[in-house]
């Protein structure tokens, strides 16, 4: 019996064609790489978080002049869906002005590695609301928060870090201390901190 | 990363090192430039494109290459005035801080562009 040959659909590229792309992409790799390790350039917007610090303080005055605590929660809860929108449009405009990919590989890693405990902190908002236990969030939001940077910023410049870090005693603070300091400690962690670490970083790492 | 000290020819050729393309691949990307082709030059010229300054041993750290090594492809590139190079004290340690040049940066993305040459023509057969 004669069997017909079998034509491939698309004729695979002679072997020096595809050794040629394959060494032009690993040139390309090698570039893209150096550049990330080398790069002082972190995708964290140091003016967006001035503008956050600027609303965190402003929402701490105004959380603490609410009658209840969940009034003052729904404040803050406002803040913490306003944050983001902020922090991302300044990034994506950092990024295009430093004409630099906005996921490329470090930013893309600090993404991954801080949304893991954003979205634990939004669950636990929830569980301790229910809980009642509105008392102990500000502690909770810090720390998860402090934990994000702090992870983010292990592909990121020093100081990036070094902030989560600071959220993260602020958020120890937050946990043992009165309650009625909750707010003073919220405004002047997302508020201080953001506004101090954020002037040297858009001074020294691209805006 | 090579640390073998690869300062052979530098002059721009037509080709990657290997087989040539049958069909010529397009103009603006023939030249390729030999002189940041090498891994470490391409890597010290790569890193100070995204950076300032950068010191020898920031350089040196970066590229995990040895002093020599990294002496000796740094002199390549500021002969070729891809890089500037100015020495310092700080304190009684010498410093050698390098900076990409105008002349360097388009080296830079000339090899970019004819990097994404290469793999666009080859793409299209």
């Amino acid at each position: 019996m004669r069997m017909t040959s079998v034509r491939p659909l698309r004729p695979e590229p002679p072997k020096e064609l595809s050794s040629l792309h394959g060494r032009a992409m690993d040139n390309l790799a090698f570039i893209r790489n150096t550049m990330e390790a080398a790069g002082s350039f972190t995708a964290v917007s140091g003016w967006g978080m001035v503008a956050i610090g600027v609303l965190a303080i402003a929402v701490a005055v105004f959380a603490s002049m609410q009658a209840t605590a969940i009034a003052a929660l729904n404040v803050w809860l406002a803040a913490a869906v306003l944050s983001p929108i902020i922090m991302m449009w300044a990034m994506v405009r950092k990024a295009r002005s430093a004409k630099m990919p906005l996921l490329s590989g470090p930013g893309r890693k600090f993404v991954l590695s801080f949304s893991p405990p954003m979205f634990v902190g939004a669950l636990l908002t929830f569980v301790l609301y229910r809980a009642g236990l509105v008392e102990a969030i500000p502690g909770v939001w810090l720390l998860l928060y402090g934990t994000g940077v702090v992870a983010g910023g292990a592909f990121s410049v020093k100081i990036v870090p070094v902030m989560g870090l600071c959220f993260m005693l602020a958020g120890v603070i937050a946990l043992f201390a009165p309650v009625a300091w909750n707010h003073a400690i919220l405004g002047a962690a997302f508020g201080g901190l953001h506004i101090a670490f954020g002037i040297p970083i858009a001074r020294s790492h691209g805006g | 990363m090579a640390k073998n000290g690869a300062a052979r020819d530098d002059r721009p050729q037509n080709s990657m090192k290997g087989p040539a393309l049958k069909k010529p691949a397009p103009k603006k990307a023939e030249e390729l430039d030999r002189l940041i082709h090498e891994r470490l030059r391409l890597g010290i010229v790569s890193a100070l494109a995204v950076n300032d300054s950068l010191s020898f041993s920031d350089l040196k750290k970066l590229m995990n290459t040895t002093d020599g090594n990294l002496s000796v492809h740094a002199r390549k590139l500021e002969e070729a005035e891809y890089i500037a190079c100015t020495k310092s004290f700080e304190g009684r340690m010498p410093k050698t801080q390098y900076r990409l040049t105008a002349l360097g940066r388009r080296a830079l993305e000339r090899y970019l562009d004819h990097m994404e040459a290469l793999i666009r023509a080859t793409r299209e057969r």
